[in-house]
């Protein structure tokens, strides 16, 4: 997806009428004004860090698929759905919906019941500072990273599609960005994802609903597609991936089912703090267990606005697309397809309405990693190591001023990124080495009482070195990719995805092997952190409708029926 | 949403932002009827009942979660 930014297509592919400006002009005053409106309500730490702990299961399910849902997703899965097919959904329905209804059900209890603030504050309560330090710093630079990729990203989306400066753009959506989020906190944070939430739906459903029309429906979208692509199948989900040569994504099934959908998955919905903090933020235990399990609903339909335009692009597009590494002046990329398909069927008015839903999705994703930027650093680097006693109103403004500090820091990222745009790919794949480990030792550390602080730090370290290492073997000498990812013929993702998975199965034998020579915490200090110690709620009272855990298997079921749907 | 601070909820500003989108639209999509943009399938007039559908639902959010006073 990011490497959209590295082409040097000049073209524009969209003009703006004046309503178009109006509207994206609007969306600016109004996240601006909502964020001075709610800079009354930031006050304390948990206002400013966590909304306050009041949310509603729908506001904080809704902020935490939404923060999810940024602008390098949509047109990143867009472009890969037009030149992978629809195993591009296999990220949105196996690689999410397990591990939504898991974090629920299983995991978001012990981060409730603790009452941590984040997932690097769970690991101090769990294992200490050593292994939550390295979570901690981590997690800080890369939200760092990934916020001046989004500003980059967004500036140059907006240079292709509408012509515009990128220093402009970078001012302007960073300065509203620090100004609405040092205001509010993470109550604006959340404020503006819901409202990009609503703006991404309406912004982009007309694309599959107009393309769907143009074609004559799922069928004629197909018949066109094998058409335009003779002998190529991009209309099924499972079948082609029995072989790495049988599917242009270059994927086996034991890719996509053990390392997406069991270990990177699970990883980024359940320790990435970024979409754990949302949930955080609900009201209480019911709500927090409902959150990700509404947003799983709602993830389980984005493929209709993200996969199917990129679907109807390979139908009704009178050009090919092709990588951004192959692009010759007045050709288009994969990762344009999006922005192609809103000039094709939206005029004045609704292509304003598009653009802002892509620029709302850019702003959510920089102000969701800067307000976990904020949180992290304030209580889980700041405090612990540097000013351990302060009072609440101190670490509150440490809250803004680092916002507005990784802000700035965000901008060089941008311009860092701007001179070398392949930087941008390896950000990404250094976020990953991260989240797949971290899963071991969270789930062992909630499951297992008895693993010790030290086997926690070690073993989060080993998968972590584990992970960089096969990443730079397999991308320095070809012959390791058949060693870890189990033939030559894988692609990139699917080496991602057996990355993902041998450096969680790293994480946890070295984790078991060291917590068998060591010293367990004692049981006092793991209650309301561990299974075996700590008294979940019985739900036993509330009424069917209302269960956690039956909106979850209906989510299950669900994924189940799509999958056979579109095997 | 907010019982602790009576904040205005979130969904009165989605409210809000669906009216006026909506109302811009379907304007736009009412004043160029006559001479619609060279977009595919604009004789579908996608503007004017889109642009319809946001204005009615911004309207029903306006009303339901319209802030009924003591916003702190």
């Amino acid at each position: 997806m990011i490497a959209m930014m590295a082409t040097g297509v000049p073209t524009t592919l969209v003009h703006l009428s004046a309503v178009d400006l109006v509207i994206i002009a609007f969306y600016f005053l109004l996240v601006l004004a909502i964020g001075f409106y709610l800079k009354r309500f930031a006050n304390t730490g948990e206002d400013f860090f966590l909304a306050g702990r009041e949310m509603t299961a729908w506001v904080a399910g809704l902020a935490f698929v939404s923060a999810n849902l940024g602008s390098l997703e949509l047109l990143g899965w867009a472009g890969s759905a037009y030149q992978y097919g629809i195993l591009a959904a296999h990220w949105y329905w196996i690689g999410a919906i397990p591990a939504m209804v898991f974090l629920g059900i299983v995991m978001m209890p012990f981060y409730y019941i603790s009452k941590t603030h984040s997932v690097p504050g769970y690991l101090q309560l769990r294992y200490g500072s050593a292994a939550s330090g390295l979570s901690a710093v981590t997690f800080a630079i890369m939200t760092i990273l990934m916020s001046g990729v989004n500003m980059y990203a967004m500036a140059v989306v907006m240079k292709v599609v509408l012509g515009w400066n990128i220093t402009f753009s970078i001012i302007v959506s960073s300065v509203t960005v620090g100004i609405y989020v040092a205001a509010g906190g993470l109550f604006s944070a959340i404020f503006n994802e819901v409202l990009q939430f609503f703006l991404i739906w309406f912004g982009a459903l007309l694309i599959p609903i107009l393309g769907l029309i143009e074609t004559g429906g799922w069928r004629g979208m197909v018949a066109r597609i094998q058409q335009n692509f003779p002998g190529q199948d991009f209309t099924h989900m499972w079948g082609p991936t029995n072989s790495f040569s049988n599917n242009p994504m270059g994927i086996h099934w034991t890719a996509i089912v053990f390392g997406l959908g069991a270990v990177q998955s699970m990883g980024y919905w359940t320790t990435d703090f970024l979409v754990v903090q949302r949930v955080l933020s609900a009201k209480d235990i019911r709500s927090a267990k409902m959150a990700p399990i509404i947003g799983s609903f709602f993830k389980m339909a984005v493929p209709l606005i993200v996969i199917l335009p990129g679907l109807l692009g390979l139908a009704v597009l009178p050009m090919h697309l092709v990588p951004a590494s192959q692009a010759q002046p007045g050709q288009f990329t994969y990762n344009e397809v999006l922005p192609l398909m809103l000039a094709r069927y939206c005029g004045p008015g609704l292509l304003g309405l598009g653009i802002t839903a892509l620029v709302a999705g850019f702003m959510a994703g920089m102000a969701g990693n800067v307000s976990a930027f904020a949180t992290v650093w304030t209580y889980d680097i700041y405090r612990p190591f540097i000013r351990k006693t302060a009072p609440d109103s101190h670490y509150v403004s440490m809250g803004r001023w680092c916002t507005m500090i990784g802000l700035f820091v965000s901008i060089g990222t941008a311009y860092l990124a701007m001179n070398f745009a392949s930087i941008m790919d390896y950000v990404q794949a250094l976020f990953g080495f991260f989240i797949a480990p971290l899963f071991g030792t969270v789930l062992l550390g909630m499951l297992w009482k008895r693993v010790s602080a030290t086997a926690g730090f070690l073993g989060l370290l080993a998968g972590t070195v584990s992970s960089v290492t096969m990443f730079t073997l397999m991308k320095t000498d070809a012959k390791w990719i058949s060693v870890f990812a189990l033939s030559p013929q894988a692609k990139g993702l699917a080496q991602d995805m057996y990355q993902a998975l041998w450096s969680c199965v790293t994480c946890v034998v070295v984790t078991v092997l060291v917590t068998l020579f060591t010293q367990p915490k004692p049981d006092a200090e793991l209650k309301g952190l561990v299974y075996s110690l700590t008294e979940v709620a019985h739900e036993g009272h509330t009424s069917l409708l209302h269960r956690p855990l039956v909106w979850g298997i209906v989510a299950l079921v669900l994924l189940a029926v799509l999958q056979i749907i579109f095997w | 949403m907010s019982e602790k601070h009576h904040i205005i909820p979130v969904w009165f500003f989605v409210g809000f932002l669906l009216l006026i989108y909506g109302f811009l639209i379907l304007v736009s999509g009412l004043a160029e009827w006559s001479h619609p943009p060279t977009t595919v399938l604009s004789e579908l007039h996608a503007p004017v009942w889109w642009g319809g559908l946001l204005l009615i639902l911004g309207l029903i959010y306006c009303i339901k979660f319209y802030p009924k006073g003591g916003a702190e």
